[in-house]
Protein backbone atom coordinates (compact mmCIF):
# COMPACT_ATOMS: atom_id res chain seq x y z
CA UNK A 1 0.00 0.00 0.00
CA UNK A 2 1.57 3.24 -0.97
CA UNK A 3 2.47 6.23 2.05
CA UNK A 4 -0.03 8.18 1.01
CA UNK A 5 -3.35 6.18 0.90
CA UNK A 6 -1.55 4.47 3.98
CA UNK A 7 -1.74 7.72 6.32
CA UNK A 8 -5.63 8.63 5.14
CA UNK A 9 -6.40 5.05 5.96
CA UNK A 10 -4.73 5.95 9.48
CA UNK A 11 -6.97 9.04 9.88
CA UNK A 12 -10.15 7.37 9.01
CA UNK A 13 -9.41 4.40 11.45
CA UNK A 14 -8.20 6.65 14.52
CA UNK A 15 -11.65 8.95 13.94
CA UNK A 16 -13.42 5.58 14.04
CA UNK A 17 -11.70 4.30 16.90
CA UNK A 18 -12.42 7.71 18.97
CA UNK A 19 -16.43 7.70 17.34
CA UNK A 20 -16.51 3.75 19.24
CA UNK A 21 -15.05 5.03 22.51
CA UNK A 22 -17.57 8.00 22.29
CA UNK A 23 -20.57 5.42 21.55
CA UNK A 24 -18.95 2.99 24.46
CA UNK A 25 -19.16 6.32 26.67
CA UNK A 26 -22.76 6.76 25.95
CA UNK A 27 -24.12 3.04 26.95
CA UNK A 28 -24.76 2.65 30.72
CA UNK A 29 -22.70 -1.21 30.35
CA UNK A 30 -22.50 -1.37 34.18
CA UNK A 31 -22.55 -3.75 36.71
CA UNK A 32 -21.20 -2.26 39.65
CA UNK A 33 -17.65 -3.42 39.09
CA UNK A 34 -15.07 -0.85 38.16
CA UNK A 35 -13.51 -0.76 35.00
CA UNK A 36 -15.78 -3.04 32.80
CA UNK A 37 -16.30 -1.85 29.65
CA UNK A 38 -17.01 -3.56 26.28
CA UNK A 39 -14.36 -2.56 24.36
CA UNK A 40 -15.75 -1.50 21.10
CA UNK A 41 -12.48 0.47 20.10
CA UNK A 42 -10.69 -2.98 20.07
CA UNK A 43 -12.57 -4.36 17.35
CA UNK A 44 -10.85 -1.37 15.03
CA UNK A 45 -7.09 -2.66 16.55
CA UNK A 46 -7.39 -6.40 15.72
CA UNK A 47 -8.51 -4.75 12.16
CA UNK A 48 -5.66 -2.45 11.74
CA UNK A 49 -3.56 -5.34 13.20
CA UNK A 50 -4.88 -7.88 10.80
CA UNK A 51 -5.48 -6.02 7.59
CA UNK A 52 -2.40 -3.26 7.74
CA UNK A 53 0.25 -4.27 10.15
CA UNK A 54 1.82 -4.61 13.74
CA UNK A 55 3.22 -0.99 13.67
CA UNK A 56 0.41 0.76 12.65
CA UNK A 57 -2.02 -1.04 15.67
CA UNK A 58 0.58 0.13 18.19
CA UNK A 59 0.25 3.78 16.61
CA UNK A 60 -3.58 3.84 16.69
CA UNK A 61 -3.63 2.22 20.23
CA UNK A 62 -1.70 5.05 21.93
CA UNK A 63 -3.20 7.90 19.69
CA UNK A 64 -6.30 6.37 20.90
CA UNK A 65 -5.99 5.94 24.67
CA UNK A 66 -4.64 9.98 24.79
CA UNK A 67 -7.04 11.37 22.61
CA UNK A 68 -9.81 9.74 24.00
CA UNK A 69 -8.59 10.09 27.36
CA UNK A 70 -7.98 14.10 26.50
CA UNK A 71 -11.95 13.83 25.48
CA UNK A 72 -13.58 11.61 27.81
CA UNK A 73 -11.85 11.31 30.42
CA UNK A 74 -8.93 12.07 33.09
CA UNK A 75 -5.27 11.87 33.80
CA UNK A 76 -5.74 8.69 35.34
CA UNK A 77 -7.80 6.76 32.45
CA UNK A 78 -5.47 7.86 30.18
CA UNK A 79 -2.59 5.81 32.56
CA UNK A 80 -4.83 2.82 33.20
CA UNK A 81 -6.22 2.52 29.87
CA UNK A 82 -2.90 2.91 28.48
CA UNK A 83 -1.32 -0.18 30.52
CA UNK A 84 -4.59 -2.33 29.46
CA UNK A 85 -3.60 -1.36 25.63
CA UNK A 86 -0.80 -2.06 25.74
CA UNK A 87 -0.77 -5.52 27.40
CA UNK A 88 -3.62 -6.29 24.75
CA UNK A 89 -2.18 -5.52 22.50
CA UNK A 90 1.50 -6.88 22.98
CA UNK A 91 -0.37 -10.30 23.85
CA UNK A 92 -2.64 -10.22 20.80
CA UNK A 93 0.49 -9.56 18.20
CA UNK A 94 2.36 -12.24 19.98
CA UNK A 95 -0.49 -14.92 19.79
CA UNK A 96 -1.07 -13.68 15.92
CA UNK A 97 2.31 -14.15 14.78
CA UNK A 98 2.34 -17.97 15.71
CA UNK A 99 -0.19 -17.84 13.18
CA UNK A 100 -1.83 -20.86 15.07
CA UNK A 101 -5.00 -18.95 16.78
CA UNK A 102 -8.42 -17.02 14.69
CA UNK A 103 -9.04 -14.16 15.37
CA UNK A 104 -11.73 -14.74 18.16
CA UNK A 105 -9.37 -16.42 20.51
CA UNK A 106 -6.91 -13.23 19.63
CA UNK A 107 -9.41 -11.62 21.20
CA UNK A 108 -10.68 -13.12 23.43
CA UNK A 109 -6.89 -13.35 24.96
CA UNK A 110 -6.02 -9.88 24.66
CA UNK A 111 -9.99 -8.61 26.35
CA UNK A 112 -8.16 -10.42 29.53
CA UNK A 113 -5.15 -9.22 29.02
CA UNK A 114 -6.45 -5.19 28.91
CA UNK A 115 -8.32 -5.87 31.91
CA UNK A 116 -5.16 -7.38 33.88
CA UNK A 117 -2.97 -4.49 32.77
CA UNK A 118 -5.57 -2.02 33.81
CA UNK A 119 -5.91 -3.61 37.18
CA UNK A 120 -2.32 -3.62 38.08
CA UNK A 121 -2.07 -0.08 37.14
CA UNK A 122 -5.03 0.80 39.51
CA UNK A 123 -3.91 -1.18 42.14
CA UNK A 124 -0.39 0.60 41.91
CA UNK A 125 -1.92 4.53 41.78
CA UNK A 126 -3.68 3.61 44.58
CA UNK A 127 -1.28 1.83 46.31
CA UNK A 128 -3.98 -1.03 48.05
CA UNK A 129 -3.76 -4.39 46.16
CA UNK A 130 -6.91 -5.25 47.87
CA UNK A 131 -7.81 -3.79 44.20
CA UNK A 132 -7.58 -7.57 43.25
CA UNK A 133 -10.50 -8.44 44.31
CA UNK A 134 -12.25 -7.88 41.29
CA UNK A 135 -9.95 -9.35 39.50
CA UNK A 136 -12.35 -12.52 38.84
CA UNK A 137 -14.45 -10.97 37.76
CA UNK A 138 -12.62 -8.88 35.24
CA UNK A 139 -11.34 -11.83 33.95
CA UNK A 140 -15.26 -13.24 33.24
CA UNK A 141 -15.84 -9.69 31.71
CA UNK A 142 -12.93 -9.80 29.57
CA UNK A 143 -13.31 -13.39 28.45
CA UNK A 144 -17.02 -12.47 27.23
CA UNK A 145 -16.26 -9.14 26.03
CA UNK A 146 -13.29 -10.16 24.31
CA UNK A 147 -15.11 -12.93 22.86
CA UNK A 148 -18.17 -10.65 21.29
CA UNK A 149 -15.44 -8.34 19.92
CA UNK A 150 -13.55 -11.35 18.55
CA UNK A 151 -16.83 -12.78 16.51
CA UNK A 152 -17.53 -9.00 15.11
CA UNK A 153 -14.13 -8.02 14.59
CA UNK A 154 -13.93 -11.43 12.80
CA UNK A 155 -16.71 -11.13 10.23
CA UNK A 156 -15.50 -7.52 9.91
CA UNK A 157 -12.07 -8.55 8.73
CA UNK A 158 -13.35 -11.09 6.60
CA UNK A 159 -15.10 -8.73 4.55
CA UNK A 160 -12.79 -6.44 4.41
CA UNK A 161 -9.73 -7.63 3.77
CA UNK A 162 -9.50 -7.43 0.16
CA UNK A 163 -9.92 -3.88 0.33
CA UNK A 164 -6.53 -3.55 1.62
CA UNK B 1 -21.57 -15.05 -5.48
CA UNK B 2 -22.03 -14.38 -1.76
CA UNK B 3 -22.76 -18.26 -1.25
CA UNK B 4 -19.93 -18.91 -2.94
CA UNK B 5 -17.73 -16.19 -0.54
CA UNK B 6 -19.39 -17.78 2.56
CA UNK B 7 -18.21 -20.94 1.41
CA UNK B 8 -14.58 -20.05 1.47
CA UNK B 9 -14.91 -18.11 5.24
CA UNK B 10 -15.85 -21.43 6.39
CA UNK B 11 -12.83 -23.06 8.30
CA UNK B 12 -11.13 -19.10 8.74
CA UNK B 13 -13.40 -18.36 11.87
CA UNK B 14 -12.77 -21.26 14.13
CA UNK B 15 -10.55 -24.08 14.58
CA UNK B 16 -9.81 -27.04 17.22
CA UNK B 17 -6.85 -25.21 18.23
CA UNK B 18 -8.65 -21.98 19.14
CA UNK B 19 -11.14 -24.37 21.26
CA UNK B 20 -8.33 -25.41 23.20
CA UNK B 21 -6.70 -22.34 24.00
CA UNK B 22 -10.01 -20.71 24.70
CA UNK B 23 -10.83 -23.91 26.31
CA UNK B 24 -7.88 -23.27 28.82
CA UNK B 25 -8.32 -19.84 29.45
CA UNK B 26 -12.15 -20.29 30.76
CA UNK B 27 -10.44 -23.05 32.87
CA UNK B 28 -7.82 -20.56 34.47
CA UNK B 29 -10.25 -18.02 35.27
CA UNK B 30 -12.62 -20.40 36.51
CA UNK B 31 -9.41 -22.06 39.19
CA UNK B 32 -8.73 -17.55 39.66
CA UNK B 33 -12.37 -17.63 40.33
CA UNK B 34 -12.72 -20.76 42.68
CA UNK B 35 -9.61 -19.47 44.97
CA UNK B 36 -10.42 -16.17 44.97
CA UNK B 37 -14.07 -17.08 46.75
CA UNK B 38 -12.09 -18.92 49.24
CA UNK B 39 -10.25 -16.27 50.60
CA UNK B 40 -13.35 -13.54 50.59
CA UNK B 41 -16.83 -13.83 51.33
CA UNK B 42 -16.41 -13.39 55.04
CA UNK B 43 -18.68 -10.32 56.06
CA UNK B 44 -16.24 -7.02 57.34
CA UNK B 45 -16.95 -5.31 60.41
CA UNK B 46 -15.07 -2.32 59.66
CA UNK B 47 -14.05 0.11 56.86
CA UNK B 48 -10.91 1.96 56.36
CA UNK B 49 -10.52 4.93 54.16
CA UNK B 50 -7.37 5.15 53.03
CA UNK B 51 -6.12 8.33 50.60
CA UNK B 52 -2.89 7.98 48.59
CA UNK B 53 -2.26 4.94 50.27
CA UNK B 54 -2.24 6.61 53.69
CA UNK B 55 -5.14 5.46 56.42
CA UNK B 56 -7.72 8.88 56.93
CA UNK B 57 -9.59 6.55 58.95
CA UNK B 58 -10.92 3.36 60.18
CA UNK B 59 -15.46 3.28 60.88
CA UNK B 60 -17.19 0.72 62.36
CA UNK B 61 -19.66 -0.63 60.06
CA UNK B 62 -22.20 -1.38 63.22
CA UNK B 63 -22.81 2.28 63.58
CA UNK B 64 -24.65 4.45 60.49
CA UNK B 65 -22.49 7.37 59.87
CA UNK B 66 -21.61 9.73 57.14
CA UNK B 67 -17.99 10.27 56.40
CA UNK B 68 -16.78 13.47 54.40
CA UNK B 69 -13.38 12.94 53.00
CA UNK B 70 -11.47 15.82 52.82
CA UNK B 71 -8.15 16.50 50.70
CA UNK B 72 -6.39 19.73 51.48
CA UNK B 73 -9.56 21.15 53.48
CA UNK B 74 -11.99 20.81 50.71
CA UNK B 75 -14.56 17.42 50.30
CA UNK B 76 -13.81 15.38 47.68
CA UNK B 77 -15.78 12.14 48.50
CA UNK B 78 -18.65 11.26 50.59
CA UNK B 79 -18.73 7.19 52.50
CA UNK B 80 -21.93 6.84 54.00
CA UNK B 81 -22.26 3.86 56.20
CA UNK B 82 -25.96 2.26 56.59
CA UNK B 83 -27.42 -1.25 56.92
CA UNK B 84 -23.84 -2.65 58.06
CA UNK B 85 -22.81 -1.53 54.25
CA UNK B 86 -20.76 1.32 53.04
CA UNK B 87 -21.32 3.42 50.08
CA UNK B 88 -19.98 6.20 48.37
CA UNK B 89 -22.60 8.75 47.57
CA UNK B 90 -20.56 11.80 46.22
CA UNK B 91 -17.33 12.26 44.54
CA UNK B 92 -15.95 15.36 43.08
CA UNK B 93 -14.69 13.71 39.98
CA UNK B 94 -16.00 13.77 36.34
CA UNK B 95 -15.99 9.66 36.03
CA UNK B 96 -18.43 8.90 39.13
CA UNK B 97 -17.26 5.16 38.71
CA UNK B 98 -16.98 5.11 42.83
CA UNK B 99 -20.56 6.77 43.20
CA UNK B 100 -22.10 4.40 40.68
CA UNK B 101 -20.56 1.33 42.65
CA UNK B 102 -22.43 -0.88 44.73
CA UNK B 103 -22.26 -0.46 48.32
CA UNK B 104 -19.42 -2.90 50.25
CA UNK B 105 -19.70 -4.97 53.05
CA UNK B 106 -18.02 -8.28 52.42
CA UNK B 107 -14.66 -8.55 53.97
CA UNK B 108 -11.61 -7.22 51.07
CA UNK B 109 -14.32 -5.74 49.57
CA UNK B 110 -12.81 -2.28 47.87
CA UNK B 111 -14.68 1.05 46.59
CA UNK B 112 -12.17 2.96 44.70
CA UNK B 113 -11.79 6.71 43.45
CA UNK B 114 -8.78 6.69 41.42
CA UNK B 115 -8.50 9.98 40.26
CA UNK B 116 -8.84 11.05 43.98
CA UNK B 117 -6.73 8.26 45.35
CA UNK B 118 -9.37 7.11 47.54
CA UNK B 119 -9.93 3.68 48.47
CA UNK B 120 -12.62 2.03 50.57
CA UNK B 121 -12.04 -1.23 52.21
CA UNK B 122 -13.83 -3.53 54.36
CA UNK B 123 -11.91 -5.51 57.20
CA UNK B 124 -12.36 -7.76 59.55
CA UNK B 125 -10.48 -7.11 62.49
CA UNK B 126 -10.99 -9.42 64.96
CA UNK B 127 -10.82 -12.44 62.54
CA UNK B 128 -12.90 -14.76 65.55
CA UNK B 129 -16.20 -13.19 65.03
CA UNK B 130 -15.89 -15.18 61.10
CA UNK B 131 -15.44 -18.54 63.07
CA UNK B 132 -18.65 -17.70 64.91
CA UNK B 133 -20.80 -17.14 61.92
CA UNK B 134 -19.60 -20.54 60.51
CA UNK B 135 -20.51 -21.96 63.72
CA UNK B 136 -24.15 -20.19 63.55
Amino acid sequence: MSKKKNIAFMGVFLALALVCSYVESLIPFYFGIPGMKLGLTNIVIIIILYCMGTKEAYCLSVLRVILAGFLFGNMFSILYSMAGAMLSLTVMYLLKKTGKFKIVTVSTLGGICHNIGQLTVASFVVENYYVFYYLPFLLIAGFITGLLIGIGAQEISLRVKRFF
Amino acid sequence: MRRKEQMENTGKRFSKRDAWLLAAAALVILVVFVIFRQFSGGSGSTVTVTVGGEVYGTYSLDEDQKIDIKINGTVTNVLVIRDHQADMTEADCPDQLCVRQKAISKDHETIVCLPNQVVAEVSNPNGENELDDVAN
